[in-house]
């Protein structure tokens, strides 16, 4: 079982399901691993926003084209954005997402036993309000990101990739 | 001031059949009622998202005008989004905002800063090409023609006032069949 979490192949891996475009505020954990290589990448269009919830909006309205688009954001941005996703991704089943910094959570310790108020409380909150979730912690999990992306555009609904650690940024 | 139901029937008698219009609340319940089809997009549930459903739809369909009907309540509780929209300079994106001073949606209580927000001056400060501030119906229909043609991002500030009483069904804003016959309408987009 690997302890690395890279970014490349998370990169790789959202690649293959399609998506284009990545909505973003910056995020600790993802900043390095993540989002400064996309920033980066000529096959993948960055759009900044300044709140969270913006990229709710703005991936919910892209998906009426067909076009494929994930969020990018820390863990306090999803909690920001509940109302936003509480209504535009599950009430009116959006296939919205979310790729979540998990800042400050312990590597090896799972979300909810995690010592941060604010980590600990994201799982239960997702399972309420009814969102799939995956936990990316090392290169073992990224498998998992490509069938999810592709089951939430398959189903209209939304899910949220929980990232445990900072990927590496190569 | 402007009556908003005149302003929004002057605005459907100058764009075309095939024109996504994106529209928030009280707004949105007068403009289906004027100009109904299935290309409104009626943004609810989560008040302020209507600018940033609207930059969506600019980025999705990026050679199609879209029509944004935003209300001033509405913007102030996503101001981040004029940064957002002009940063991304949509061309062709209209950002219409009827300044009424009030949440009207939620009881007409008086919006924060009214009588001295100024938002065309945030919108150009943001970075949107054209802002301009309209308060009387003559000079709407004569700048209408000039601001729709205009290379965007564009903001308008309309000062406005409510016009005649419209049907509000709440239940059809919300519903999952609006959204359906909007998505029908533009699967061939």
């Amino acid at each position: 079982m690997s302890d690395n979490l890279t970014g490349s192949l998370i990169i790789k891996a959202v690649k293959e399901s399609g998506i284009k475009t990545v909505l973003t505020v910056p995020d600790k954990t993802t900043a390095e691993g993540l989002l400064r290589p996309i920033s980066a990448d000529a096959d993948l269009r960055q759009v900044s926003t300044c709140k969270e919830d913006e990229t709710i909006g703005i991936s919910a309205a892209l998906s009426y084209s067909g076009h494929r688009s994930l969020i990018l954001i820390q863990y306090t941005g999803l909690l920001y954005s509940m109302n936003a996703i509480r209504a535009v991704a599950v009430d009116y089943q959006s296939p919205i997402c979310l790729m979540v910094g998990l800042l400050g959570k312990e590597p090896g310790v799972f979300p909810t036993q995690s010592k941060r108020n604010g980590v600990r409380i994201i799982e239960p909150i997702l399972d309420v309000m009814g969102i799939a979730h995956h936990v990316i912690e090392t290169d073992d999990d990224i498998e998992k990101i490509t069938p999810a992306i592709n089951n939430a555009y398959e189903t209209s609904s939304p899910v949220a990739m929980l990232i445990g650690r900072p990927p590496l940024a190569s | 001031m402007i009556k908003r139901d005149e302003c929004l029937k002057s605005l459907a008698s100058r764009i075309a059949e095939e024109e996504i219009v994106v529209a928030a609340y009280t707004t949105a319940f007068e403009w289906i009622a004027i100009r109904p089809s299935p290309l409104n997009f009626i943004s609810s549930g989560a008040m302020g998202l209507t600018s940033s459903h609207a930059l969506g739809f600019a980025l999705a369909w990026p050679d199609r005008r879209i029509i944004l009907l935003d209300g001033d309540g509405s913007l102030l509780m996503n101001l981040g989004c004029l940064v957002t929209n002009a940063n991304t300079a949509p061309k062709n994106l209209v950002h219409f905002v009827f300044e009424n001073g009030t949440y009207e949606a939620n009881g007409g209580h008086p919006i924060p800063g009214r009588d001295s927000v100024d938002f065309s001056g945030m919108a150009h400060s943001a970075g949107y090409k054209n802002c301009h501030e309209i308060s009387d119906i003559k000079n709407f229909e004569e700048s209408l023609g000039s601001v729709l043609q205009a290379e965007g991002p564009t903001f308008v500030t309309l000062k406005c006032e409510t016009g005649e009483n419209y049907p509000q069904d709440y239940r059809y804003m919300h519903s999952a069949k609006i959204r359906e016959e909007f998505a029908e309408a533009v699967k061939n987009f």
